[in-house]
């Protein structure tokens, strides 16, 4: 689904990947490590086209975004959920309304978003929190608000970075369940993180970055290298 | 753009138009005084035009003959004169209607002709007419070179001053229009740009779930156009009364003093007016837009 191969990326001077190549198969749950700065949050800008490579190819579903058109964007963002650590509502509407909201911009019918709105909304355990603004829920909503914002326009990819950063150790594992849940429906998930307990737990894909390289790639890997 | 979207833009617009009270004010306000001013010119140099137009169409040239022109020499200058293709009309004046007409302006019955002895001084002529006023020049210096014509008079002073008039008129509005204009297109792109900072989190929003561009400059363009046409519809309110009143309280005071009062013409300069406030707003939201939605 996703493949980098030798990605470079250079902001002013300063090198932000350096050549980096990962696959990541449609259907896989793939936790992204590494320090500040090794260029996790770069990398997850590129699969969005927020940033294109310096150097390098990138496919997403087959796709080479290196040379897309910028028209072309917005189509390949609509494959694409996106969930932050500081959840990025709009704090003046409802949690109805900002789920809404993803529909209204990409041009949804308002009978298919008053169906579809409830029902994500419903899966994410929120159906009594619809009506309340983001400073009326706890943390944890917010996050679950987000990530049924990311999926309400029913998204092959996930991508999560640093959901759990602004969260507390029990609603980071409720979080995480979200993530997994979804997961097993067949949506592709990558979670940028430094959760290492939440990493370790889960023995999933890990791919970890360092100085902008992939320095490690383990199946049923762990936070840190296994020494 | 499918029309069922054009509710959100239309609510997008308005909402942040509430927001930026004060701004929307003195873009729409500036936009306004620019348009006003243009209106003016233009109102000014139609109105000159229009006057140099009926003046200068009673300014006649005289072309006054030698003595012993007669007969069949100034039957060929006639035509020769109604060769030239600028001319419209030319009539004969006689010396003895020439002195008539004199009698009729000052004299009372036969007052002058005897304080002239009997004897009539003035010289036979032709009075032509040339169908542009701003012809007369050429027109006149044309005849003078002409054999048996001793002199040539015009009242080309009044028209040329005219036309002198309306060419400054144009430069001076154009100068004044064009700065007021940059202050109302960069009030407007300000106003717009207010905008986009507040609703930041929304556009970063309808970008990651992947909305069109158009979709994310739609609401802001039509803010600029709002602002735009607000802007006018003002000037043109205020032009209208002023203009109206104006030329019936002229017609009731300077009769003479013909201004132009053709609705045809002052509806197509309004539309005018109104296309530019659009024209103002669109340019000022596209500013804005280069500067903040870049990818």
């Amino acid at each position: 689904m996703i493949q980098f191969f030798n990605v470079s990326k250079i902001y002013n001077g300063v090198r932000a990947l350096a050549g980096a190549t990962l696959q990541i198969e449609r259907g896989e749950f793939v936790f992204l490590v590494g320090p500040s700065g090794a260029g996790k949050t770069t990398l997850l800008k590129m699969i969005l086209r927020e940033e294109a490579p310096t150097r390098g190819q990138i496919y997403v579903s087959g796709r080479s975004i290196a040379r897309m058109k910028h028209g072309e964007i917005p189509a390949l963002r609509r494959q694409i959920g996106m969930v932050f650590q500081d959840f990025r509502l709009l704090p003046e509407r409802t949690a109805y309304e900002n789920v809404a909201f993803a529909m209204q911009v990409i041009g949804s019918r308002p009978a298919e978003i008053r169906r579809r709105v409830p029902e994500v909304l419903g899966q994410m355990g929120l159906a009594e929190a619809a009506d309340m603004l983001p400073r009326q829920l706890s943390g944890g909503q917010q996050q679950r608000v987000a990530i049924a914002r990311a999926l309400v326009n029913k998204p092959a990819l996930l991508i999560a970075d640093e959901p759990t950063g602004n969260l507390d150790r029990n609603t980071a594992w409720e979080i995480i369940n979200c993530l997994q849940e979804i997961n097993s429906q067949g949506t592709t998930v990558i979670m940028a993180t430094h959760a290492r307990e939440i990493v370790d737990a889960l023995r999933q894909r890990v791919i970890a970055l360092e100085n902008g390289r992939v320095v490690r790639d383990e199946h049923q890997g762990a936070y840190a290298n296994a020494t | 753009m499918p029309p069922k979207t054009w509710g959100y833009i239309l609510q997008e617009s308005i909402r942040s138009l509430k927001r930026n009270g004060w701004l929307n004010f003195a873009a729409a306000g500036t936009t306004a005084v620019s348009l006003f001013i243009l209106g003016v010119a233009i109102l000014l140099v139609i109105n000159t035009n229009f006057i140099a137009g009926s003046w200068g169409s009673n300014v006649e040239i005289m072309a006054y003959l030698n003595d012993g022109v007669t007969g069949d020499a100034v039957t060929a200058l006639r035509t020769q004169i109604l060769t030239i293709p600028e001319v419209k009309d030319v009539r004969f004046i006689s010396k003895d209607e020439a002195l008539a007409g004199l009698e009729q302006q000052f004299g009372q019955n036969g007052q002058l002709q005897e304080s002239l002895g009997g004897s009539n001084p003035l010289p036979d002529a032709f009075e032509v007419k040339t169908t542009d006023p701003r012809d007369v020049d050429g027109v006149a210096s044309l005849l003078g070179l002409m054999p048996g014509v001793s002199q040539v008079s015009y009242g080309q002073g009044v028209v040329d001053k005219l036309l002198e008039l309306t060419y400054w008129i144009r430069l001076v509005g154009l100068a004044i229009v064009g700065l007021l204009g940059l202050c109302a297109i960069f009030l407007i792109a300000t106003t717009i740009r207010l905008t986009m900072y507040a609703r930041r989190r929304e556009i970063g929003i309808m970008k990651m779930v992947g909305a069109t561009d158009w979709y994310v400059r739609w609401p802001f363009l039509l803010e600029g156009v709002i602002l735009g046409t607000t802007g006018a519809l003002l000037a043109i309110a205020i032009l209208y009364f002023s203009y109206s009143t104006l030329t019936s309280k002229i017609m009731e005071t300077l009769p003479f003093l013909p201004l132009m009062n053709s609705s045809l013409v002052l509806l197509q300069l309004f539309a005018g007016l109104l296309a530019t406030g659009a024209g103002l707003g669109i340019v000022g939201s596209l500013i804005s837009m280069h500067s903040y939605l870049q990818t």
